[in-house]
Parts: C-alpha cells; sequence; structure tokens
C-alpha cells in the first residue's frame, strides 16, 4: 500500500514556535512526498493533539505519522501508543526533534525553520521505509539483585522481600551496613545511626526470601530486563558460615593485631575476626593476607591455628563449633534475577592529596568519618573524644568543603557536610562543654526538614561560625598561645581579615565522592556516568532512579551524594519500580533487532566476531549465520559490518537511514 | 551572503544524542548547520552513509559516539573507530579533505561539549568552503 502520511508540528507553547516558524514549516511538509496531511498545533503531546493525529489515522486512512515536536527519548512512546490505540503499528510512527536540537538551541529565526524543514522532511523520508514490527513479550523472573549492603540496599531489599519476592542482597564487605553503621548520631533529629539501622541489618538476616551474599562480588552480569544472569564470586571467609556461631573466641584467641576498618584504623582488630558489634551476618571472617597460619601455608609450614586449636595450657578452648576452614576456596555462582537495583555507595575524599591540611602528618587532623567513630560508643575510645595522646581538646576547629566546592578536587557541593559538621558540633558542645567548637564554612547550606531549625539551634549552643575555607594548618607557633596546637589560617569573609586560629583538634568535613571501583562497576553494569563520576540516570527530575539500561536502578550515593532520608527514599521508589515490573509479569523486548537474510548470507561470519552480546551463531549445515533474538539488543554494529549487506538493522535499516540523510540535505 | 556549511551529524542514542539533548534543555546556544541523524551505536555507523552524505551535498559529517569503555553496547565505538582509518584513507582518494570528518566521543552529560564541538566544525569547514562533489573545495 502506497504510504499516506500525515504531519504535525508541534507549537510546545512558546518553546518551539517562538523561534521556529511553525505555519512555513508545516507548509513545507504539505509539499512532500506523500503527505496526506500536515498540521500545526500548540501542544501535540495533549489529549486534544494526540486526538488529532488519531482522527486523521482514521479518517484520512493515514498509514504513517510524523510528529516535530520534542526529543524522542522525551515523547516518543507518547506518540508510539497513541498511534498504536488508532490501530497504526508504534513502528510507523517517526519523530523530528525540533526543539532540543534547534529552537532551544539556536537564536536565527529564519535559519532554526529551515533547519526545522530539513528536520522534517528527513522524518517523512525515513518513515516512508519504515515498516510494521511486533514487540515479543517475555515473562520477567520475579528475583531481583541489590548491589550493595547500605542503608540504600537494605531498604530496597527489605521492600521487595516484604512483597513476598525474592532479593539476592550483595555485599563486597564482611557484613552490611555500609557508611551509616559507622555513623554516631544522625542529623537534624539526633537518632543512633545504629539503634535505627542495626533493626533494618537484623531483618534483613533474617527475612526467608533474602539471600545475602556478603563477602562477595559482581564478577558479570549479561542478559535484559527480566531475564539477567549474574555471576558473582563469593570470597573465602576461611569460616563454614553455617556452623560459626559468632561468639567470637576466635578472636580473642589470634595473636595478630591489625588496624580496623570499621574504625578508620583508629583502633585494632585481629586477623580472625566479627567486622562490627552489629555485623549481620553476625560470622567470623579470617584476613586471608594477614593471617598467620595461611601466610605459613603459602610457604609450606603448618604454624599458628591458635583460633581453631586454643591454648590448652591455659585451658582455652578454640574453635568449638568447628567452623574454621582453612581449606576453604572463592567459589564462583551464578544467578537469575529479573531487575537489578545498584545501590554501591560512595567514598570518602582521601585529604592526603591536600598537602597544606596536613591530614596524615599532623596527629590531630580527622576526617569526617574518624571523628563518627571517636564519638561512637562502639567505637576505639568507647565514645570518648580525645586526641592521639589521651587527652581531652580544648578547641576544635571543624572544616568544610574538603574536596568538595573546590575547582582542584570535586566541583560539586556534596550536600550533606553542612549538615553533619553542625552534628559534630552538637555532640562536641554535649560531651565538651569547656571546648570552644568552630565552623569555618563558605556558605551554610541546610536545605531539608528541620535543617535550617537545627542549625539555628546550633547558633544558639556557643558554636563560632568563621565564614571563609580554610587555607592551611600548620603547627608553627607565632604567639605564645599558639605553641603545642594546630593553627588554622583562615580569612575571614564576615570581618575582611586573615585569622589565626589555634586549636588542638582539626575536623576536616570531606567530599563524598564516586567510589573508586565505579568504572568498573560501570563497565560491567554497561552503565553510564556523569561528569563527575557518579552514575547517571534516565532523566535528572523525571526518571532519577531508572537509568538507560531497563531493568537497572540506581539509589542512595552511587547516583549523587545525598542524606539519609533522600537515600532511603529513592531505594524505596526503585523498589516500587522493580515491584510494578514484576506485578505486570511480563515485558516489551525491543523489535528494532537485527535479522539475516539467509539468501545473501555469505558465510563469512565476521558478524559474529562484532556483535558484543554473542547474539550470532553459525549455522554449519547451511553455512549462514543466525540471529538469537532474544539476545540481540539492536546496537546495528554486525549491519554495518556485513560485507554482503545480508543483515537488516530492523527500524534503522541501511534505506531508512539513507532516506533520512538525504532528508536532512534535501 | 557568508557560506553555511552543510554538516550531516550521527550520532549515537545512549550518549551523544543524549548530550545533544542535554545542550538543548540548557538552552546552550550553537551553530544551525549540523543536522543529527540518529543511530542507536556508533558502530552502526556504515562507512557509506558517509559516501552518501557527500554525495548528497553535505560539506561535513559530524560522526559522534559514547567515549571509549562507555558505550551502551560495550565496544560499538570502539568499531567505528577501527573502521575510520580506512574509510579516511577512501576520503582523501576522493579529494575529501580530513577535516570534513570529524569523530567525536560526546557523553550523555557533555552538553556544553557537543555544542564546542558543532561550533567549531562549522567553522573549520566554512574555512574548507563549499564541498562541490568532484573533488576538492569550490573554493581552492
Amino acid at each position: 500500500m502506497e504510504p499516506k502520511i500525515g504531519v504535525y508540528i508541534c507549537h510546545c507553547g512558546s518553546n518551539i514556535a517562538g523561534i521556529v516558524d511553525v505555519a512555513k514549516v508545516a507548509e513545507y511538509a504539505r509539499s512532500l512526498p506523500n503527505v496526506a496531511v500536515a498540521r500545526d498545533y500548540k501542544y501535540m503531546c495533549s489529549d486534544p493533539g494526540q486526538n488529532l493525529i488519531k482522527e486523521d489515522i482514521k479518517t484520512l486512512g493515514l498509514n504513517r505519522v510524523v510528529v516535530a515536536s520534542c526529543s524522542p527519548r522525551m515523547h516518543e512512546p507518547t506518540f508510539r501508543r497513541a498511534c498504536q490505540d488508532a490501530g497504526l503499528n508504534q513502528y510507523l510512527f517517526e519523530m523530528a526533534n525540533i526543539r532540543e536540537h534547534c529552537s532551544w538551541v539556536h537564536v536565527d529565526h529564519e535559519k532554526a525553520t529551515e533547519k526545522a524543514k530539513a528536520l522534517v522532511s528527513a522524518a517523512v523520508r525515513r518513515v516512508y521505509y519504515q515498516e510494521p514490527l511486533e514487540s515479543k513479550e517475555v515473562a520477567v523472573n520475579p528475583c531481583t539483585l541489590v548491589i550493595g549492603g547500605g542503608v540504600a540496599g537494605i531498604q530496597a531489599a527489605l521492600e521487595i522481600a516484604n512483597s513476598g519476592h525474592k532479593v539476592y542482597l550483595l555485599e563486597k564487605e564482611a557484613s552490611i551496613g555500609g557508611h551509616m553503621a559507622m555513623f554516631d548520631k544522625t542529623f537534624p533529629t539526633l537518632d543512633c545511626a545504629a539503634c535505627i539501622l542495626t533493626p533494618k541489618m537484623t531483618s534483613v538476616g533474617q527475612n526467608g526470601n533474602i539471600e545475602l551474599l556478603a563477602y562477595s562480588e559482581l564478577v558479570e552480569i549479561s542478559g535484559y530486563i527480566g531475564n539477567f544472569k549474574a555471576k558473582i564470586k563469593k570470597k573465602s571467609r576461611y569460616i563454614d558460615a553455617v556452623k560459626c556461631t559468632g561468639c567470637g573466641r576466635c578472636s580473642e584467641l589470634c595473636p595478630t593485631s591489625l588496624p580496623n576498618e570499621f574504625d578508620c584504623g583508629l583502633g585494632k582488630r585481629k586477623a580472625i575476626y566479627i567486622p562490627s558489634p552489629y555485623a549481620v551476618p553476625n560470622k567470623a571472617v579470617i584476613d586471608g593476607k594477614n593471617c598467620r597460619h595461611l601466610k605459613g601455608l603459602a610457604q609450606g609450614k603448618d604454624i599458628c591455628r591458635l583460633c581453631q586449636t586454643g591454648i590448652e595450657k591455659k585451658g582455652l578452648p578454640g574453635c568449638e563449633a568447628g567452623a574454621i576452614d582453612f581449606e576453604q576456596k572463592d567459589e564462583t555462582v551464578e544467578i537469575e534475577i529479573g531487575n537489578i537495583i545498584v545501590a554501591t555507595g560512595f567514598q570518602q575524599f582521601e585529604p592526603t592529596k591536600i598537602y597544606q591540611f596536613g591530614y596524615g602528618r599532623y596527629d590531630n587532623v580527622f576526617t569526617g568519618l574518624e571523628f563518627e567513630r571517636l564519638t561512637n560508643a562502639s567505637g576505639p575510645t568507647d565514645g570518648k573524644v580525645v586526641l592521639k595522646d589521651g587527652s581531652s581538646p580544648r578547641s576544635v576547629a571543624i572544616l568544610h568543603c574538603i574536596g568538595s566546592r573546590d575547582t582542584n578536587y570535586h566541583k560539586y557541593c556534596s550536600r550533606v557536610c553542612c549538615m553533619y559538621s553542625l552534628k559534630f558540633a552538637h555532640l562536641l558542645r554535649e560531651k565538651l562543654p569547656e571546648a570552644k567548637v568552630y565552623q569555618l564554612y563558605i556558605d551554610m547550606r541546610c536545605a531539608g526538614s528541620g535543617y535550617e531549625e537545627f542549625y539555628e539551634r546550633l547558633q544558639e549552643e556557643g558554636v563560632n561560625f568563621v565564614r571563609g575555607k580554610a587555607a592551611e594548618i600548620t603547627n608553627i607557633a607565632e604567639k605564645p598561645e599558639e605553641t603545642g596546637k594546630l593553627i588554622v589560617m583562615v580569612e575571614d569573609t564576615l570581618v575582611r581579615r586573615k585569622r589565626r586560629l589555634p586549636v588542638d583538634m582539626v575536623i576536616m568535613s570531606c567530599a563524598l565522592e564516586p567510589r573508586a571501583d565505579t568504572e568498573q562497576m560501570a563497565r560491567i553494569l554497561s552503565l553510564s556516568r556523569k561528569a563527575d563520576g557518579f552514575f547517571l540516570e534516565k532523566h535528572p527530575k523525571l526518571d532519577p532512579v531508572a537509568t538507560t539500561t531497563d531493568g537497572i536502578y540506581i539509589v542512595g550515593c552511587c547516583q549523587s551524594p545525598k542524606d539519609i532520608p533522600d537515600t532511603v527514599a529513592q531505594a524505596s521508589a526503585a523498589a516500587a519500580r522493580v515491584l510494578a515490573i514484576i506485578s505486570k509479569g511480563t515485558v516489551e523486548i525491543e523489535a528494532a533487532i537485527a535479522s539475516i537474510d539467509e539468501e545473501h548470507c555469505a558465510g563469512c561470519k565476521i558478524c559474529i566476531d562484532m556483535c558484543p552480546y554473542k547474539a550470532i551463531s553459525f549455522d554449519e549445515e547451511k553455512k549462514v549465520s543466525r540471529i538469537n533474538e532474544a539476545l540481540c539488543k539492536g546496537c546495528g554494529t554486525c549491519v554495518a559490518a556485513c560485507p554482503s549487506g545480508a543483515i537488516k538493522g530492523r527500524h534503522f535499516t541501511t534505506e531508512e537511514i539513507m532516506a533520512e540523510i538525504e532528508g536532512v540535505l534535501a | 551572503m557568508s557560506f553555511e556549511p552543510k554538516i550531516v551529524g550521527i550520532l549515537c542514542n545512549w550518549c551523544s544524542y543524549t548530550g545533544a539533548d542535554l545542550a538543548g534543555t540548557s538552552r546552550k546556544k550553537y551553530a544551525p548547520n549540523v543536522r543529527v541523524v540518529r543511530v542507536m551505536c556508533s558502530g552502526r555507523v556504515d562507512p557509506t552513509f558517509v559516501l552518501k552524505a557527500f554525495a548528497q551535498g553535505a560539506d561535513g559529517v559530524l560522526i559522534c559516539g559514547c567515549h571509549p569503555g562507555d558505550c551502551h553496547y560495550q565496544d560499538g565505538n570502539k568499531k567505528t573507530a577501527r573502521r575510520l582509518p580506512l574509510l579516511k584513507k577512501m576520503l582523501a582518494q576522493f579529494g575529501i579533505e580530513d577535516e570534513r570528518v570529524r569523530l567525536e566521543w560526546v557523553s550523555a552529560s557533555e552538553g556544553d561539549r557537543f555544542a564546542g564541538i558543532v561550533n567549531e566544525m562549522t567553522e573549520q569547514v566554512r574555512k574548507l568552503g563549499p564541498f562541490n562533489g568532484n573533488g576538492g573545495s569550490d573554493n581552492g
């Protein structure tokens, strides 16, 4: 049947019509071959706009539709649906982007109108060759993989598990909990972090629908929405997790003492240890690199084993559960899931990079995370805020924006540092009422429920706010009162003078930055990243939890720095999205994939190596290549590579693209 | 009137097209000379597309894909990058100047970069003059 094309030019209010002469474009469209009708309308995406298309399809017998409006990434699904509602196959629709690619970026009315005409001509010529395609529906695997066991991952996992669906919760450390488990109090309510998080951690451990894969890493992802496969490496704990009761006797027996990561290295742990007092799973783990027995084994010696055997002379038995297994090896498991939630979190900016602040050189310069442990009752000092020599500080400076809002490091604002700095100041005033507390800030950013009120409260609590970014920390005294102190040099921009603040302790409120393994994760999951390194969401406003890969969602600080309430909200949102897909039960698979014309296939096999998804195999009997439709994602790389032109990239055929090129140049 | 080059932009859907969309939503102003054709992946760019564009009167062709390592389809962009040198060799034999074909990596967050590339290339091609289709520039 000869194509009969309807063309619709959207004004988008004044967004398009303010620059592009839409009436002229419509008039031009009418002159193009096979165009039966061309109209311009205020808002094509509105109900009346869509009805215009539907009516024309029915009354004029249109069999092709072109809408020139915004980006297809915005409204292609809307118009495809409208066509389908009127009985027209959705692949017989094409869009011309005259807003994002034209009216919003050009100032010259005439040139913008010319360009809009070219884009419309391209779409009209292209749609001429478009063919109806049928989308396939495939069943959705109701299991979900959540990557990262911090508060974001925990929240998402619980939401989904509580609805009765299976969740695999993957955590690379030996215990879940993430950064939140290390915090002391949470702003602005001053809830104890452990008190609100540990019940959730315990629920994860007890929930029958959650399979916790702790101390495990993601190796590979394959498949597509509804039907992913994940390869996961379970690192050896050297402990039989079923037998281990978490009693901790092994740690008492172990002679090797090491810095405790959970306390940011401020406290000690043993080579066999339980990661934290509220670890889930509450099972021991052996640090394979530092265990004396395992190090000995590598050299062919059988030494130590105190955790296993105990010390007989002292009447101390070893592990009575018989849980220690030095023979245990890493294990790779494969799981099948329908959706993936990425909740990999952040890492704290490493302040040694800023030499002039002296972190690592001066004893009493701490990071924010270190201070969290120092003031935490389960921390290395049982919650006493003390200097390295054990004495109490009489003055403390809290430095904002270390590594953030700094063109040398990260341009962005980390959003939480002002608030956690205020929290630190409050804890210091409470624990050390005699101590002077300074806040050195650029701007106070306290946007959030109850946040500004918390700032006001701190002003009343007698904290000294100095507006200025610290420039340097030195221990070289210029005045007698500076002797033995850390001197923070700062320009106080409110009184317009340089100041030297002698203090005993400095806390650096460090930026939240993308984890070092973000790039690797992005590669495994085929996710994009923003300029700042965090994962890119599908749409910054309207789709902040989805990604450009269907079935993969991002939540929490791996998307951008954010506080706990926002993280939890985002995690619940992603869980809701996943549950929506599970409850529907099926997903539509892209019909725009490649197909091979057996008549023309020369059997050269070039396409097989080109395919990134191993979707092409070779039929030895017929000597032709074959495409597995479920695996093909329609990238078209094989189409471009086929020397005999035997592969057709559906909806992006060579004919269609060539016609479009002709059109933009018409 | 000064010469207004016609440049065909072939953009991958995931990074570069989205990057160009971002230039739009952030209202970055740039030259109206590049007209965009969308493909799912820069790996779909068949060298004949470039030849077709010149045959149809284009003065330049701009191909944009995801940054290496960021390809939505793992490494389609690398395949295009590998095809390009051979294509350029052939174009040189047709007398088509090297600067008339550009391959650039533009991520979804680089609206600014896309606008910059378009402006830069427009000026570059404007200097070269129109492509007359018979080898070399009209004004050369």
